[in-house]
């Protein structure tokens, strides 16, 4: 009777953990088929399979009542949210890799295995209720990703990016681990609901042991985030990494390790202590401020995006900040707003780039030493390749937060986050922060619509690779979504209403 | 129904045109003729119904309502209505898009579908401004017309278009993030103090604050309405977007983006937030006094045609905007005619400009000079609006600033005094602008084309209208003043000075 019972939980156990089981099995089916069939476009099959056998396990009823699982793993509609969001980034990428390394003449399935790694990292980041599972997600994201942004190894600049992300993610999470030291030190458990258990009785605060721990958690994840003053590995990193894994690092990890914060702070009761939250909003400012005002200064493409990125997720801080239902789904909006548009820019800076090529000897080499990433690049583009520029406008436009795109409602929604919980300061950053934007997404929207270039956008015309379908096919569903969820947001709000509830 | 088909039937237009050139170049003019035209008979045809009803002196002011459910986790709605003062801004809008589109007929050679398309829709983001009462809609109108607006001035535009595109931008984008926030203080103070969330123009008009937060509200919609109108000192995108803008960007900039401005002071300001605007009235008053003459003494200074119009905009918005704070029925009358008029007479004045421009490739009047002998219909017309311009009697402008002194006399005399001064200023610049361009010796050899059949159409029938708002305002007087005496009748009642 009881071996039943427990047979049966064991049953809606793995249910529920399916979306995450089947990223795992998909990543060992390709390893696989990589071993025995070195053919990339099987094996990219197979991976965007696997994504979508994922993507659907989300929408299995949920057997059990309670979405824990064991004491590590939580799949509330929160995290099933989340890892909706990754896999589907995960499989924009994936896609938008296919052509920019080589597509079937190069040899480059290893590839497909670590961003599905990657993946599982991000899901397990964002279902995880306790340190262990956030470290086991966070270093599996952070191994994936050095791996990912070296992929072409013997070209100079992604080299150079991954050496810099394995040294700052390496220090970051010796940060992380020693801060999860400090709390368990004090509160002597690492369950995220325990802990806030702990803080919400009568006498329960954090003392200076724990205080410190959280400091640190927070720096950790700051680095990660890229948020200022821990910063300033994005812009290098961004521009060497290859254009689609820039465009992987910039959604997949960032918007994992910020959902987790947000369950952390929530569920571990991190948001009553004023200290930290004090420190959050002073961060929250200077990433909006420096991030934008930086920008002003780039000429790069990914360098712009880079920065763009810092502040993007300095805007997501203040809806952040609220800490209440409105906050979580505001939060949730805004970077669904993000992952969008972020995949949609550096998806039309790939199909603009010639990518790597693996040659017979297993050597890597571009046509070109880079990414078409600078701004000349661009110029006149509108007027031979209208709809990339277009695609290209609605991204940068949905970025600066202009109506029709989800861009402006996702602000709309930080905003109002921000205004009911009366956190004037960093709101007034935000609107000084979006003003300042203005001029770089304008400067290269200007650039692209610019005429009288003929000269030097004939030469480009040839330098730029012609996209694949599949690859105009993305960006093509990636503009309608921005646009059609920036109409008609109310699905979306009904889908994040059931994803907040949970937290609090 | 019919409010929806005003924005949707420009939207499709405007996609439409942008599709068809790609099929058929040269369709695509044709097509924003046809959608603009539709757009204005559909307008008259609105007013001729309501023409009755908003001539009762007791008609409660909403001609026309269409609602439904957008965005239900905010309160948020589609709810546009029209009152009289919509109604007429509404037909002034579709009448100058059917000038706009006309003055484009030759000048646009390059990429004209995608230009037709950005035309359409910074008309259609006008209208809707006009008619969204659910402030999120509105907000979201007043961002939209921006976009196409800024691809009308940085591809299309003169020499300095670039820099005068992106200036236009940042201003009118920036101020308009501040007064997003200020919605959002709105909606949650009325939240807090009702439990009702909700963006509608009509459940927020009598939310109860306290002053100073009152007055930091009001300060955010205020300086989006004043960058737009605009009012001095946040007018000095304007010389650089009206003069870099292609004509048809132009006349829409002047005829219509600016009266946005002018509307949300009437619409939103004082009914929403009725005490602070009474106290903030004098400092506005001041600011709008100013503006009427510091425009027109810049006006004066200046030696390109379209700048020197662009500034007399400043002058004239400037009455506009003493009017609606001085808040009674002659002076906001007088400034809705002022918004009228001036839509009609600036942007046939931009007409002209471009017609120069385009024959003879320079706005530099001291370039000019002898035109009269060269082109006489278009040297009259000239005369004609710039004297329309300075506010002669017998036609539209002088009605309003009339109005307005009329109204703003009772109020404060001293202002009055003072923005009476620029009858002087204005006929300076008004005959400068005369003399310059037309009088005298043909020294530089100017051999132009006179006006042809369809400028002389446009031109001739703006010429009428201002005539007709000249000799026989009662129309507009009509809807006007329903908005300083009905549905927001609250500001009235604390605010209205010894009215009668």
């Amino acid at each position: 009777m009881s071996s039943a019972l427990h047979s049966d939980s064991l049953h809606f156990d793995l249910v529920a953990l399916s979306p995450l089981i089947l990223l795992a099995a998909t990543a060992i089916v390709v390893m696989l088929a990589a071993a025995f069939y070195r053919h990339p476009r099987p094996v990219m099959m197979l991976t965007l399979a696997g994504l979508v056998l994922s993507i659907a396990s989300l929408f299995l009823p949920p057997g059990s009542a309670s979405p824990q699982i064991t004491a590590l793993l939580i799949l509330d509609h929160y995290a099933l949210f989340f890892i909706g969001l990754i896999v589907v980034a995960t499989f924009v990428v994936a896609v938008l890799c296919y052509r920019y390394f080589g597509g079937d003449e190069s040899r480059h399935e290893a590839l497909y295995i670590l961003l599905l790694l990657a993946a599982l990292g991000g899901g397990v980041l964002v279902a995880s209720s306790h340190f262990a599972s956030f470290l086991l997600g966070l270093e599996l994201l952070s191994i994936s990703l050095f791996a990912l942004i070296a992929y072409p190894r013997f070209t100079e600049h992604p080299l150079e990016a991954g050496i810099k992300y394995l040294i700052l993610a390496g220090f970051s999470s010796g940060l992380l681990l020693f801060g999860m030291a400090l709390v368990y030190a004090q509160l002597g458990t690492m369950q995220f609901v325990k802990i806030g258990i702990m803080l919400a009785a009568p006498d329960g605060a954090l003392e200076l042991y724990g205080l410190a721990g959280l400091a640190l958690i927070v720096t950790g994840v700051g680095f990660k985030l890229a948020l200022v003053p821990f910063h300033m590995w994005t812009p290098d990193v961004y521009e060497g990494a290859p254009a689609p894994i820039t465009a992987f690092i910039a959604t997949v990890s960032k918007g994992a390790m910020l959902a987790l914060l947000l369950r952390y702070f929530l569920m571990a009761g991190a948001h009553q202590s004023q200290s930290i939250t004090l420190a959050l909003s002073l961060i929250a400012v200077a990433t909006i401020l420096v991030g934008n005002l930086l920008a002003l200064l780039q000429d790069n493409i990914k360098r712009i995006l880079a920065y763009s990125s810092i502040a993007q997720l300095g805007y997501l801080l203040v809806g952040f900040l609220a800490f209440d239902r409105l906050a979580i789904e505001a939060v949730a909006y805004f970077l669904t707003a993000y992952f969008v548009t972020m995949l949609g820019a550096f998806g039309v800076v790939t199909v603009l780039s010639d990518g790597f090529k693996d040659g017979s000897g297993g050597e890597f080499h571009g046509a070109a030493e880079r990414d078409s990433d600078r701004l000349a690049d661009y110029a006149g583009l509108f007027w031979h390749r209208p709809w990339l520029a277009g695609v290209f406008t609605a991204m940068l436009l949905s970025l600066a937060g202009i109506p029709l795109t989800m861009g402006f409602i996702g602000k709309f929604y930080i905003l109002t986050a921000g205004v009911e919980a009366s956190l004037w300061i960093p709101v007034i950053a935000l609107v000084v922060g979006s003003i300042i934007a203005l001029f770089y997404y304008l400067r290269i929207i200007t650039v692209m619509y610019a005429s009288g270039l003929e000269a030097t956008s004939e030469a480009i015309m040839l330098r730029v690779a012609s996209p694949s379908f599949a690859e105009s096919a993305t960006l093509a569903a990636l503009a309608l979504l921005l646009i059609w969820l920036g109409i008609f947001p109310a699905q979306l709000i009904g889908v994040l209403e059931g994803a907040g509830v949970d937290l609090t | 129904m019919i409010l929806a088909a005003l924005i949707f039937i420009l939207v499709a237009g405007g996609l439409l045109s942008w599709m068809a050139d790609r099929w058929h170049p040269g369709a695509a003019k044709w097509l924003a003729l046809a959608t603009v035209g539709i757009e204005f008979v559909l307008t008259i045809w609105l007013w001729l119904q309501s023409a009755s009803a908003m001539a009762l002196p007791a008609h409660g002011g909403w001609l026309a309502e269409t609602r439904a459910e957008w965005i239900p986790r905010f309160g948020v709605s589609f709810h546009l209505a029209m009152d009289g003062i919509s109604l007429i801004l509404v037909v002034l809008t579709a009448f100058l898009g059917i000038v706009s589109v006309a003055c484009s007929w030759t000048e646009i050679q390059k990429r004209a579908g995608f230009f037709y398309f950005n035309l359409l829709w910074t008309v259609a983001g006008a209208i809707g401004v006009f008619l969204a009462l659910d402030l999120f809609l509105f907000f979201f109108f007043w961002e939209l017309m921006l976009v196409p607006m800024y691809f009308l001035i940085g591809i299309w535009g003169h020499e300095n278009r670039q820099y005068a595109s992106i200036k236009f931008f940042i201003f009118a984008q920036g101020s308009g993030m501040f007064m997003l926030v200020a919605i959002l203080a709105l909606v949650f103070l009325h939240y807090r103090s009702t439990g009702v969330l909700t963006f509608d123009y009509f459940e927020l008009l009598n939310t109860t604050m306290s002053p100073s937060t009152e007055l930091w509200i009001m300060l955010g919609f205020f300086i989006a309405f004043a960058v737009k109108t605009p009012i001095v000192p946040f007018h000095i995108w304007l010389p650089d977007a009206h003069t870099e803008a292609p004509t048809a960007g132009s006349v829409i900039l002047a005829g219509v983006l600016l009266k946005t401005g002018a509307y949300g002071l009437l619409r939103f300001i004082v009914p929403l937030f009725p005490e602070a605007a009474a106290h903030f009235a004098p400092v506005a008053m001041v600011l709008g006094a100013t503006g009427v003459l510091y425009g027109a003494f810049l006006a004066f200074a200046q030696t390109d045609f379209k700048r020197l119009v662009a500034y007399t905009s400043v002058s004239h918005l400037g009455f506009a905007v003493l009017g609606i704070f001085a808040w009674n029925p002659w002076s906001v009358g007088g400034a809705v005619m002022q918004m009228i008029a001036h839509g009609i007479s600036t942007g046939a004045l931009f007409v002209i400009a471009g017609i120069l421009q385009e024959r003879t490739h320079t706005r530099d009047m001291r370039r000019f000079e002898g035109l009269w002998s060269v082109m006489p219909r278009l040297a009259a017309m000239g005369l004609f609006f710039a004297i329309a311009a300075l506010g002669l009697p017998g036609m539209g402008n002088f009605v309003g600033e009339f109005l307005v002194l009329m109204g703003l006399s009772s109020t404060s005399s001293v202002l009055a005094a003072v923005a009476t001064v620029v009858f002087v200023a204005s006929v300076v610049y008004a005959l400068a602008l005369v003399q310059k361009t037309f009088h005298g010796e043909n020294t530089h050899g100017w051999q132009l084309p006179d006006l042809s059949g369809r400028e002389m159409a446009t031109l001739y029938s703006m010429a009428a209208i201002t005539l007709w708002l000249g000799l026989y305002p009662q129309p507009v007087l009509n809807a006007a003043p329903n908005t300083a005496n009905s549905p927001p009748a609250i500001a009235v009642a604390s605010h209205e000075i010894n009215v009668e």
